[in-house]
């Protein structure tokens, strides 16, 4: 039972060697061509240069704070902003989000339902508003099972760290402007991803000591996808940092409110790598294989009852949450929005300085955030009840040969457009974006520039792809079938060879 | 569990390997099957199927009833079809005892029978496709399910166990609306097909799930003694509605499709090609239906067969079905055997499945298309 992970590393090594190592050859010799043509290549942009235009100054932002507030109660400065306000703040946010998730859960069922041609939970409350908290209720009064045999201490664990990984992501998603984010930390969306991924040891701890199959064989599938699509999702998120020139989430917004450009425009193709990634990161359908309902029955979780049941649930939907709380402040301008300042101007009027002014701005960041955050759940939900599922080899097939790939490829492409693209006395050649002191300036040439380079870089992808997956590719059906039978071959004589050793 | 069925310490195990348990507490076994994995990683090594779980004895009970009480056991065996169970039943006894039943009995259980049959196709592509993890298809093909199941109640006046035939024709004629309710349903339900066809059949996705999955080819199948869409996927036409005509079916126009290779996608189209045959079917059934009687004059109130022995087909949606009767002159058959199409089929899920993967042994399970009230008896 114990070996049950047997081949797993051996045919992601397979999948990986042409992959991986080709592209980044390609990407050496490029970065060795620019060091040696360095001096060469910046006085021709001397030559070329072009003045860009003035870049505007920096967007407003609210300078009071309810630390203020605080104090005038009588607590010291320090105190009411490192102690006083941000618990408020998490207790807010934590109560906030566990109905969100609540609810997120009935909204999937209305969704499913709405798709399904059918009404979904109608019966408690309006509309079965009040499912969520029945469903609650019910589990609370479930006997908490722990199965005979299964690690008793590492059983009863393992969905406190899940969602403790979970929850403690919260405080660094900016939900808002000003004081509608609990903290801002300089290498927030490294901190993200690194502590998202160890969400991961509650799901591979769960399935150990459940002393079940289905459950260890559902934790190795979750331990194998989450570090494979990591890959993929971390280099997607290079992509954007490059125009951000920040980890912090708060200076990541804000970068896109200065460039006056969401970040997905300059960057679709690491939208759609991180999209799909964070899909297979969250365990979403079609990447749903660690809880794959027909095959593992539910997977990892499949001994768990009651409450300890919900735990990992909650901390499922948290971390959709999260996830598209990064997508949305990576790519699509987090709280931002275009003629959000305007708006809030005839409510408050134009002084950054009042309370009122800082008030309804927050809140109106957090509505933005929140709409968007919700519309990108929704397509989460949409791409669930629509696809069928992919198949575990498949899977590491989708993250090793063709999103890293692509990845790779993008960061090569948009770092080498960045730098042409840069002033010549910055480093670059054409001149077309600015570094100044309130972030990165991109004109409408820049962004022309890099639409341009996007395209390019679909087709370079498109190339890639195509070489690096020959049989998948195709949408020949014979040649799928040859290819499928290959595949079985090769499995069956993998097996036989280990049975005669 | 008897003595006789796999357990694990009948298997060598390599180092590398492990057992698996699948069922018969499992999601996505249709049922009670127990399927018995060998698998290395994820790689199915080996495959036992344990079944029984369902065995109820039908073929000794029959033994002791009168033979009209039998025909509610042949529901019972593939309760998703139970209309195509009825009807071998019945025909059986009434070629045992000589009797002309009326051609308007007859249009009508043709009708019945291929309403069933797109029936218990819709319930396999359901399942087929929830396995493979397509959650909403299921919903859809419940839908329309749905209005032949109103059909055959508001005719029968049951949804899934009808007792549909009396031996001789039927008990009463067809509802006024049957016509009405039968011809909607028929405009409505081409469009249906290609709204799954649209969901499944180009979805890359669906497309590495079941292309290249469980290839059989014709002489395997030939071997195992496989018959029905499974059979036809692989290549062989081979059709008892067209091989040994029973009924009225020589008078209808239909084609049998066949697959190219038998892997699970061409089982996939087949059954979806077969969905829109049994729709040209019933069409062409309606507007011929003749008027007259729905019982055949002469049957006495007590069934007693002379004394003889006859075998009987039909295809079922699953495949032939076939029932052996013989008959000692007695109120009650001396011995009835089934031919269980499903039982047949499930023999070749080992050949399918070794060297796919785990996951593929779901796919698989549905592809072949089992019911395990038939599999047991």
């Amino acid at each position: 039972m114990n070996r049950a992970w047997g081949n797993f590393a051996q045919r992601r090594k397979g999948a990986t060697v042409s992959s991986i190592v080709r592209p980044g050859l390609v990407s050496f010799a490029v970065s060795l061509f620019l060091c040696v043509f360095d001096a060469p290549l910046r006085e021709v942009a001397a030559q070329t240069q072009t003045q860009a235009p003035p870049p505007p100054p920096s967007p407003v932002v609210p300078t009071w704070s309810p630390v203020e507030l605080i104090e005038s109660l009588g607590v010291s400065h320090g105190f009411a902003e490192y102690v006083v306000l941000p618990a408020i703040q998490f207790a807010v946010l934590l109560a906030a989000i566990l109905t969100a998730v609540a609810y997120l859960v009935y909204l999937e069922r209305k969704v499913a339902a709405f798709i399904q041609a059918r009404l979904g939970p109608m019966r408690v409350g309006p509309v079965g508003l009040l499912q969520p908290l029945a469903d609650g209720l019910k589990l609370l009064a479930k006997e908490d099972l722990v199965p005979q045999g299964a690690d008793r201490l590492v059983f009863l664990f393992a969905p406190v760290i899940a969602i403790t990984a979970a929850l403690g992501l919260l405080v660094l998603v900016p939900f808002g402007a000003a004081w509608g984010t609990v903290t801002d930390i300089n290498i927030g969306l490294l901190f993200l991803l690194a502590v998202a991924s160890v969400g991961v040891f509650g799901i591979v701890l769960a399935g150990w000591a459940s002393n079940s199959k289905y459950a260890l064989m559902g934790a190795m599938r979750s331990s194998a996808q989450l570090v494979s699509y990591e890959v993929a999702v971390g280099m997607a998120l290079i992509g954007p940092l490059l125009f951000a020139r920040s980890l912090s989430m708060q200076e990541i917004v804000e970068a896109q409110r200065f460039t006056g450009l969401w970040f997905v425009v300059l960057q679709p193709l690491a939208f759609a790598i991180y999209f799909i990634g964070s899909l297979a990161e969250t365990n979403r359908a079609p990447f749903d294989l660690p809880e794959a309902e027909s095959e593992l029955v539910a997977g990892f979780h499949v001994e768990y009852s009651g409450f300890r049941w919900a735990i990992f649930f909650m901390a499922e939907y948290t971390n959709i949450i999260i996830t598209s709380a990064i997508a949305v402040t990576v790519f699509l301008g987090g709280w931002s929005f275009p003629g959000l300042e305007t708006a809030v101007s005839w409510i408050a009027g134009t002084d950054p300085s009042t309370p009122l002014y800082s008030v309804v701005f927050t809140l109106a960041t957090l509505g933005v955030f929140t709409v968007k955050v919700a519309l990108l759940i929704y397509v989460v939900m949409w791409i669930r009840w629509t696809l069928p599922r992919y198949r575990y080899d498949q899977l590491m097939d989708l993250g090793w040969k063709w999103l890293i790939p692509v990845s790779l490829a993008n960061i090569l492409i948009t770092a080498l457009a960045f730098l042409l693209a840069m002033r010549p006395d910055q480093g670059g050649v054409f001149g077309l974006l600015e570094v100044t002191k309130n972030g990165l300036w991109i004109g409408w040439t820049g962004t022309a520039w890099f639409i341009a380079v996007n395209i390019a870089t679909f087709t370079v992808a498109a190339w890639l792809l195509k070489k690096l997956n020959r049989t998948s590719w195709t949408t020949d059906i014979d040649a799928l079938r040859r290819a499928e039978a290959q595949k079985r071959a090769g499995r069956l004589a993998t097996a036989t060879e280990r049975g005669a050793r | 569990m008897s003595s006789d069925a796999p357990n694990a310490s009948e298997h060598v195990f390599e180092h590398t390997e492990m057992l698996l348990n699948m069922g018969p507490q499992h999601p996505s076994t249709h049922g009670v099957l127990r399927v018995l994995l060998k698998l290395d990683g994820e790689t199915v090594v080996d495959l036992d199927c344990d079944i029984g779980y369902l065995h109820r004895g039908v073929e000794k009970i029959c033994e002791h009833d009168t033979y009209p009480m039998i025909t509610p056991y042949f529901d019972r065996l593939d309760y998703v079809a139970a209309i195509n169970g009825d009807l071998v039943y019945v025909e059986a006894v009434e070629r045992l005892m000589g009797v002309e039943v009326p051609r308007k009995a007859q249009y009508l259980r043709v009708i019945l029978a291929e309403l069933q049959r797109i029936t218990s196709h819709l319930l396999w592509l359901a399942t087929h496709a929830l396995d493979i993890g397509a959650a909403t298809i299921f919903l859809y093909t419940f839908r329309e399910r749905e209005e032949i199941l109103k059909i055959i109640e508001n005719f029968i006046g049951a949804r899934l166990t009808t007792h549909a035939f009396r031996i001789g024709g039927f008990e009463w004629d067809a509802n006024p609306e049957f016509e009405r309710d039968v011809r909607a349903f028929l405009d409505m339900f081409p469009g249906r097909i290609d709204e799954y066809e649209t969901i499944l059949s180009e979805n890359r996705i669906w497309l590495a799930r079941t292309v290249g999955i469980g290839v059989l080819s014709a002489e395997n199948a030939i071997d195992i003694g496989l018959t029905g869409p499974v059979l036809r996927a692989s290549g062989v036409k081979y059709d008892v509605r067209r091989a040994a005509p029973y009924s009225t079916y020589p008078e209808f126009d239909f084609e049998i499709p066949i697959g190219e290779t038998g892997d699970t996608y061409d089982r996939y189209l087949v059954r979806m090609q077969e969905m829109r045959q049994s729709i040209r079917i019933v069409q062409q059934a309606l507007d011929g239906l003749p008027e007259g009687d729905v019982m055949a004059a002469r049957v006495p109130r007590v069934i007693k067969p002379p004394a003889g022995e006859v075998f009987h087909t039909n295809e079922s949606p699953k495949g032939e079905i076939g029932v052996y009767l013989v008959s000692d002159g007695t109120n009650t058959p001396y011995r009835l055997r089934v031919r269980p199409p499903c039982f047949v089929n499930l023999q070749a899920l080992k050949q399918l499945a070794i060297g796919h993967l785990m996951a593929d042994v779901v796919a698989l399970i549905g592809t072949v298309d089992i019911v395990l009230g038939e599999v047991d008896r």
